[in-house]
């Protein structure tokens, strides 16, 4: 065999690199660009809502940044993301030298810029971006839609391709290429929860690819999937759509959970509390996720035998996810913690993450979801989860392996600030948002009765606030890169365990190229 | 001594604090207040056990938060390693592990005892006082008083607050977004039973203190029902994305004892009658023109203008739809425009309205045509 070298030089280096840093980097870079894309779309709508009356935008503009930041905020930011940990992480913590389909891999990246790019470019078509909810409901999203909803549906055939490529990549990683002696129950707790994922990814994204394939058919060629007066449901969308969309949303935090199963364990300087359990709960919540879909649509009329069937199903899942939630602060329980920055993002993903799971217990119970479905509650509960979940997850993974990526310390003390004004920013922004559903305020509207003020130009100020201070972290992070403070540390966590901390800092450019030997 | 005087004072407290618990439920009972921060029990039997099932299940989320939250802060309080806390070994725990897995799944089955009871009561439609159908349009509420012994009432209710209110150009008012020119009037305490629907996208009729929400889904007929035990007027919003104007079609339920509840309607279906018999008349231009500028400013100036220049939808001043033949123009109004967001008004507006509209439309804003369009030239139009 050849030498070994280092990376190409320029721009094609990024182009053709088949290298899962190089990758995970890409991936990372862009999904970041995507959540400031999409927090620009949140900001229009919060200054839209800081005050009764229409004063910024029309509403015909206002149901596109509401239809845009959720889409590029779950299939831009977030799950890329992820996608991008799992590409730097998994093969390190498994001892493979790199994931197991690396062309495979170069593509499923690459898709997503031009996805994005046919998405945004919608907003300068005639009849503007989509507009119809990142739900995508029929017939508002087939016979009503702009014209931009082709584009729509191309793009979201494109990111469905990445997703279920880069799972496919996943599982036949983890599955061959484990270095010997890292047996399954061996395997840290982020390679479990993306290998489950991986699954639910390979399952559903068809699904979701089928419902805007009938979509296209029913707008381009005359097919009535989705309309009554052809003969068919606009119902029947939903129970396609949130088959998908409820499984999706455990694919977007199961390896968020992951990634909290990583670093409490380090600061706590104790192993995972049952990590058996938590293996087995993760599994649970995947099997769960199919058969709770319908508590999305508990208004639309479903017979109450079926209504019931979905609220004992939703109810259930209550039970495992307590488990895990038990079982980090447990790991924590009389362990010598230290609370460096991603210990704090890990140590509010679990306060606000649960706070989002009790309310979601609340959504469960259907009756009383007849008053919280489509309000300002419903939004509250999915931000805590998603953002205090997901996003706090993935600041805290970044915060723990940048210094090991790059072998240079990012600075604490913003570090610590960014993460104490995202957390002020976070709950003023949502929490407020808890009272205006239950006072009556609807989803999705772009002026309010009176006595929903206070509490809009709460959330609104907060929502600034939080907004600014991801620049903090950018800005951070950029520092760091350039000129941070070096380490060679290996472990640069004095209370990490794991194969990526066996080596140096920064990481080679090719690592494990002989797998090591697992005790 | 001590004793006769805490009697007396329980003796008065207790009605004192009846007194504020009551008075608390009817300031829930009319519109939501400011600073609100929690679901109202509303003004039903059902919105009252949904209201309870939401505060047992919110304690319950409570009580679990503090438990857990208290063990974490106290760990982070005690266990640092910067007070000299070494980390203890143990990683498992079969029987713990048990336990929390077991407790949490009997408290759901404590929570879904009165859950499954109510949720079975809101489906049971059955044995109704009376029906109405509710029919979700892009933007605005249809309702139909469905009545056995003779005419169906039926009535479009729009949103009341003006542009210039939401264009900050003008004070808002007191029920500002949540005002209608037509409300639902419905009889206190009698099984009102709801037929919901849709004409276009789906709509979701939702009016919190009846503690209804019902999908309206085009081309299915969905039910759901309210027997409300207080009169008063209490007011919703449309929950379901239906496009542009999602946020501008509120709801408003008037509901009064049935005596008024029975002139109201005879009023309604006496102007019924009269609009039939008014088929047949034939009206001077000045009558059209002073109805028909009624019709205009409640049903078309949001989208074609005060002055018909304009805005969303094109121009009425010197149309060519306007200003050419009487069938192409009523074509567009009674049809609508396929692909456009003129929608079809035959359905919306009575036959004397529509000719009303249209003679205003073809003389007003300088078009002035001299054509006067009858309630029979409709009528005839429709039937071809």
């Amino acid at each position: 065999m050849g030498a070994h070298h280092g990376p190409a030089k320029g721009f094609m280096r990024w182009v053709l690199t088949t290298n899962h840093k190089d990758i995970g980097t890409m991936y990372l870079w862009f999904s970041f660009a995507m959540f400031l894309v999409g927090g620009l779309f949140a900001m229009v709508i919060r200054a839209e809502l800081f005050q009764p009356g229409l004063q910024i935008v029309e509403p015909e503009f206002f149901n596109q940044m509401t239809t845009m930041h959720g889409l590029v905020m779950i299939f831009g930011a977030i799950m890329p993301s992820f996608v991008g940990l799992a590409n730097w992480m998994i093969p390190m913590m498994i001892g493979a030298p790199d994931m197991a389909l690396p062309r495979m891999n170069n593509l499923s990246f690459w898709i997503l810029p031009f996805a994005f790019a046919m998405l945004l470019s919608s907003f300068f078509l005639p009849g503007g971006a989509p507009n119809f909810g990142w739900t995508f409901y029929a017939p508002l999203s087939t016979t009503y839609a702009p014209p931009s909803v082709t584009f729509f549906i191309f793009g979201v055939h494109l990111m469905g391709l990445s997703s279920i490529m880069g799972s496919i990549n996943i599982i036949a990683t983890v599955v061959n290429l484990r270095a010997p002696g890292m047996v399954y129950m061996k395997m840290p707790m982020f390679v479990w929860t993306w290998l489950i994922t991986a699954f639910l990814l390979v399952a559903v994204m068809p699904v979701l690819a089928g419902c805007v394939t009938m979509m296209l058919m029913d707008i381009h060629f005359g097919t009535s999937f989705f309309s009554a007066a052809g003969g068919g449901d606009p119902v029947l969308f939903q129970h396609i759509f949130w088959f998908f969309g409820h499984p999706e949303v455990y694919i977007i935090v199961l390896p968020a959970f992951g990634v909290v199963s990583q670093i409490i364990p380090t600061f706590s300087r104790k192993r995972l509390f049952g990590y058996d359990s938590m293996v087995y709960a993760t599994a649970s919540i995947a099997f769960l996720s199919f058969i709770v879909w319908v508590h999305h649509m508990y208004t639309v009329g479903i017979p109450v035998a079926g209504e019931l069937f979905f609220m004992y199903a939703t109810m259930l899942i209550a039970v495992p996810t307590g488990v895990k939630v038990f079982n980090w602060v447990t790991t924590m329980w009389r362990g010598a913690i230290s609370f460096e920055t991603p210990m704090l993002f890990c140590i509010g993903f679990v306060f606000l993450f649960t706070i989002g799971g009790f309310t979601g217990v609340m959504l469960s119970m259907a009756p009383a979801d007849f008053q919280y479905h489509d309000s300002y509650f419903v939004v509250a509960h999915f931000h805590y989860v998603l953002v205090a979940g997901a996003i706090f997850s993935m600041s805290a993974a970044i915060y723990y392996w940048l210094p090991k990526w790059t072998g240079k310390m990012y600075d604490e003390g913003m570090g610590k600030a960014h993460f104490w004004i995202s957390f002020v920013g976070f709950n003023l922004t949502f929490f407020p948002q808890h009272f205006l559903g239950l006072a009556g305020m609807p989803r999705r509207i772009p002026d309010y009765a009176l006595q929903f003020t206070d509490f809009n130009l709460m959330s609104s100020v907060g929502s600034f606030i939080y907004g600014l201070s991801q620049l903090l972290f950018l800005f951070n992070v950029i520092r760091t890169i350039v000129a941070g403070k070096p380490t060679s540390e290996e472990k640069v966590w004095d209370g990490a365990e794991g194969l990526e901390w066996t080596l140096p800092s920064p990481t080679p450019y090719h690592t494990f190229s002989t797998p090591p030997q697992v005790k | 001594m001590h004793s006769q005087a805490t009697r007396l004072c329980k003796l008065t407290l207790s009605p004192v604090l009846l007194l504020l618990s009551i008075l608390g439920n009817v300031a829930w009972a009319e519109d939501t207040q400011r600073w609100q921060i929690n679901m109202t029990p509303g003004v039903t039997e059902v919105g009252a056990k949904i209201y309870d099932l939401h505060m047992i299940v919110f304690w319950i989320c409570v009580g679990i938060g503090i438990v857990v939250f208290g063990l974490m802060f106290y760990s982070i309080l005690t266990h640092r390693k910067s007070l000299g806390a070494k980390p203890a070994d143990f990683h498992e725990s079969t029987s713990i592990e048990i336990a929390w897995t077991i407790v949490p799944f009997l408290i759901l089955i404590v929570m879904a005892y009165p859950a499954t009871t109510t949720l079975l009561e809101i489906y049971d439609v059955d044995d109704a006082d009376m029906d109405i159908m509710v029919t979700g349009y892009q933007w605005k509420w249809k309702y139909e008083y469905i009545n056995p012994n003779g005419e169906n009432v039926t009535f479009f209710s729009n949103l009341r607050t003006g542009k210039t209110e939401i264009y900050n150009e003008d004070d808002k008012g007191e029920h500002y977004l949540l005002e209608v020119d037509e409300p639902v009037v419905i009889p206190v305490d009698k099984k009102v039973r709801f037929l919901v629907t849709a004409n276009d996208v789906i709509h979701s009729w939702w009016v919190p203190e009846l503690a209804v929400k019902k999908d309206a889904i085009p081309g299915f007929i969905n039910e759901t029902w309210t027997r409300v035990t207080q009169t008063g007027v209490y007011r919703g919003q449309c929950a379901e994305l239906c496009g542009r104007d999602h946020g501008f079609m509120p709801i408003v339920v008037n509901v009064v004892e049935q005596n008024e509840f029975d002139s109201w309607l005879g009023e309604k279906q006496a102007k019924a009658s009269e609009i039939k018999a008014l088929m047949s008349k034939q009206f001077t231009l000045d009558e059209q023109m002073e109805a028909g500028k009624a019709v205009y400013m409640r049903s078309c100036v949001a989208c074609h203008g005060v002055n018909g220049e304009g805005g969303v939808g094109k121009p009425i001043a010197g149309s060519p739809v306007a200003t050419g033949e009487v069938s192409g123009h009523l074509d567009s109004v009674v049809n609508g425009v396929p692909g456009t967001a003129m929608q079809a008004f035959g359905n919306q507006l009575n036959d004397v309205d529509m000719a009303a509209v249209i003679t205003y439309q073809r003389n007003a804003f300088g078009n002035n045509m001299g054509d006067i369009v009858q309630p029979i030239d409709v009528y005839n139009f429709k039937s071809q």
